[in-house]
């Protein structure tokens, strides 16, 4: 037997007080990690989200709410762009492709996007990737529409299937679109982005849903039906989106189309690059993560002090079981770092068993992440310097115990083989 | 015989804020294989004699020589690993470590000292011979020590004091907390082993009824003259 089946035997001996030490350093560690993993994964995923877009366009707002609004469905425009502009400004030679969006429908809580087929030839999401469709196709038919993975496998949505868009965003919409159904042409694959969460439907049918619904409210007998709009798909163009993308030729040309736009002559237009507004709306919730991570570096400081509190109380019923260990010829370090030894193998087991949670945590947060916010989180093991950190609070928890550890020292040389009163 | 296992000469200790020292111009000499009976009632300087035999503490003055090595000039570690090497002791009670088993406690005896180690062989072959030999039922091996009698506590305790057979035996009122029938076969069966190993006995005990059954028998107070006039 070692000094490491010592440490085990008498760690065994008070297996209750134990393991909740054990279990107050694995939350503490847990709610560390999953702070940790939680914030780089979200920035990944939003990252994911524009990485393949150049500019945004939108109405003069906050850029991060543009950003937001446009890209992740959270919050709505502030008000629109004229479609003139729109054909102004991608007429500029470094423009590749355009998107056009037109927000401000949903459908059982997933948002309705009026666009056009650019979106599915030129969007771009995690670097270059491009939307694949798992089923069918784009539309094509005025009241066709196309549906993300997300929204498909929830709804249990496939090609052919009638839907009924309402009005508004939201979960709950008081007024149906229920004259104008729509036939589903396609099912996107899965992205990890919004994209998931998204319904896709022509700019003309967003527009064509909306005529006689300018006082948000449909007036009997001015809503067009289905063959109507049809027939008059000419004068369906609309006059206003809510944002459009921009993809360029070169990367470069970025910033001075952004000034050009920033300062178009017929209308107040705002665009931002979309990493840029990242940056930006993380420095706005840095705030919140620094307090975070002091929270969570708190409460690790609290679990290794719940560990020496729960070492120095056994010290005195533990002082005989030292001179025992004394009389038989154990040195006083022996005795110190036996206590030292069960402070590590406490201090690990929590790290462990905190690594277990907040992988689990993240296990069970990602479907309502990607139900809520379209952003992916895959469980991942930490990165290296996570595992620096979590190797300095293993060593913090070896040098709590020498508090203790060092008393045990003195008090042993004190009493020799036998406990003095 | 030719050098003698232990000698105490002119032996003088102090603990740290006491007025006067508790052990003072002590001499006691202890030859090998010797059974010595050394009797003297609680407060007389026991334990702190014990301590200073066993290199825990070190004498004001004179010196504590075990087979010609004197205890003084040995560092802290040292004494320690002499201590784990040459001796085995046993209390009066709380001598194991009651989460570990009958087993374990006795093997704790040469955990610190590769020569006991050595000596011992197969420890945990070793360990259940003593516990035999000194009359633990083998049902009670493999129990936890704090769920043994407290006569079977000290049948462990004695079986690790002899493990590794190291040169003296100390033994603090080991059967006062045993009744009269239970502490005789206690103490047959220590001698017995205790000679097995080659082992010297250091008997300290206020219960001289056992005394005539040991080779010598000193009284302590007559050995100690603390608080005699200088």
């Amino acid at each position: 037997m070692t000094l490491l089946g010592l440490a085990r035997g008498s760690l065994a001996n008070r297996r209750a007080a134990v393991a909740l030490t054990v279990a107050t350093i694995a939350i503490s560690i847990g709610l560390l990690v999953l702070v940790e993993q939680m914030r780089g994964q979200l920035r990944e995923g939003f990252y994911r989200s524009v990485s393949g877009t150049d500019l945004i366009v939108g109405a003069p707002t906050a850029p991060v709410q543009l950003l937001l609004s446009s890209v992740f469905g959270l919050g709505n425009p502030a008000r629109n762009v004229a479609w003139q502009s729109y054909r102004d400004i991608v007429a500029d030679p470094v423009v590749a492709w355009s998107i056009p969006i037109s927000l401000g429908d949903s459908h059982q809580g997933y948002r309705v996007v009026g666009t056009t087929a650019a979106m599915f030839e030129h969007y771009r999401y995690a670097g270059r990737q491009a939307l694949e469709f798992r089923h069918g196709g784009p539309f094509e038919d005025l009241f066709e529409v196309v549906v993300g993975a997300q929204v498909a496998r929830s709804l249990g949505y496939a090609p052919g299937d009638r839907v009924v868009l309402g009005h508004g965003g939201g979960n709950v919409s008081l007024h149906q679109h229920d004259d104008q159904a729509f036939e589903v042409s396609g099912v996107l694959a899965p992205t990890g982005t919004p994209v998931d969460q998204s319904l896709y439907i022509r700019l003309a049918a967003h527009h064509a849903i909306h005529i006689g619904w300018e006082r948000g409210l449909p007036r009997p007998g001015d809503t067009l039906l289905p063959d109507q709009a049809r027939a008059s798909i000419e004068r369906l163009q609309p006059d206003q989106i809510s944002a459009f993308f921009l993809g360029l030729k070169t990367r470069a040309a970025a910033f001075g189309l952004q000034y050009e736009i920033n300062r178009y002559p017929n209308e107040a237009l705002l665009a931002v690059l979309p990493g840029i507004a990242l940056q930006e709306l993380w420095r706005i919730t840095g705030l919140a993560e620094r307090i975070l991570r002091i929270v969570a570096g708190l409460v690790v400081l609290a679990g290794l002090l719940g560990m020496l509190t729960a070492l120095l109380t056994t010290l005195n019923e533990r002082r005989r079981e030292m001179a025992i260990l004394r009389a038989c010829g154990a040195r006083p370090w022996q005795i110190a770092g036996l206590l030292l030894l069960e402070a590590a193998v406490m201090t690990l087991f929590g790290i462990i068993v905190g690594l277990v949670l907040a992988v689990s945590a993240q296990l069970a947060l990602s479907p309502w992440l990607l139900d809520n916010f379209g952003i992916a989180v895959s469980p991942a093991w930490p990165e290296a310097w996570h595992w620096l950190v979590l190797a300095a609070i293993w060593l913090a928890g070896v040098l709590v115990a020498l508090v203790p550890a060092l008393m045990v020292y003195r008090r042993t040389l004190a009493d020799g083989m036998q406990v003095r009163q | 015989m030719s050098e003698p296992l232990l000698v105490l000469e002119l032996l003088r200790f102090t603990w740290p804020g006491d007025a006067g020292p508790v052990i003072d111009r002590l001499d006691l000499t202890i030859d090998r294989g010797r059974r010595v009976f050394l009797a003297g009632a609680s407060g007389s300087g026991k334990s702190t004699l014990l301590a200073l035999i066993g290199g825990l503490v070190t004498p004001d003055s004179g010196s504590v020589r075990f087979a010609g090595q004197d205890l003084k000039t040995l560092s802290g570690a040292a004494r320690d690993r002499f201590r784990a090497d040459h001796l085995g002791v046993i209390f009066q009670q709380f001598n194991l470590l009651p989460w570990l088993d009958a087993v374990a406690n006795v093997r704790l005896g040469c955990q610190f000292s590769r020569l006991r180690r050595d000596r011992a062989g197969n420890a945990d072959q070793q360990a259940r011979y003593l516990l035999a030999a000194m009359g633990l039922p083998e049902d009670r091996w493999n129990r936890r020590a704090d769920a043994l009698s407290v006569g079977q506590q000290q049948r462990v305790a004695a079986a690790r004091a002899l493990i590794g057979r190291p040169d003296l035996v100390l033994a603090d009122e080991p059967t006062s907390a045993l009744d009269a029938e239970r502490r005789d076969g206690f103490v047959e069966l220590l001698f017995e082993q205790a000679e097995q190993a080659g082992s010297s006995l250091l008997f300290v005990s206020h219960d001289r009824q056992l005394a005539e059954r040991f080779d010598e028998v000193h009284e302590l107070d007559d050995l100690n003259r603390a608080g005699d006039p200088p």
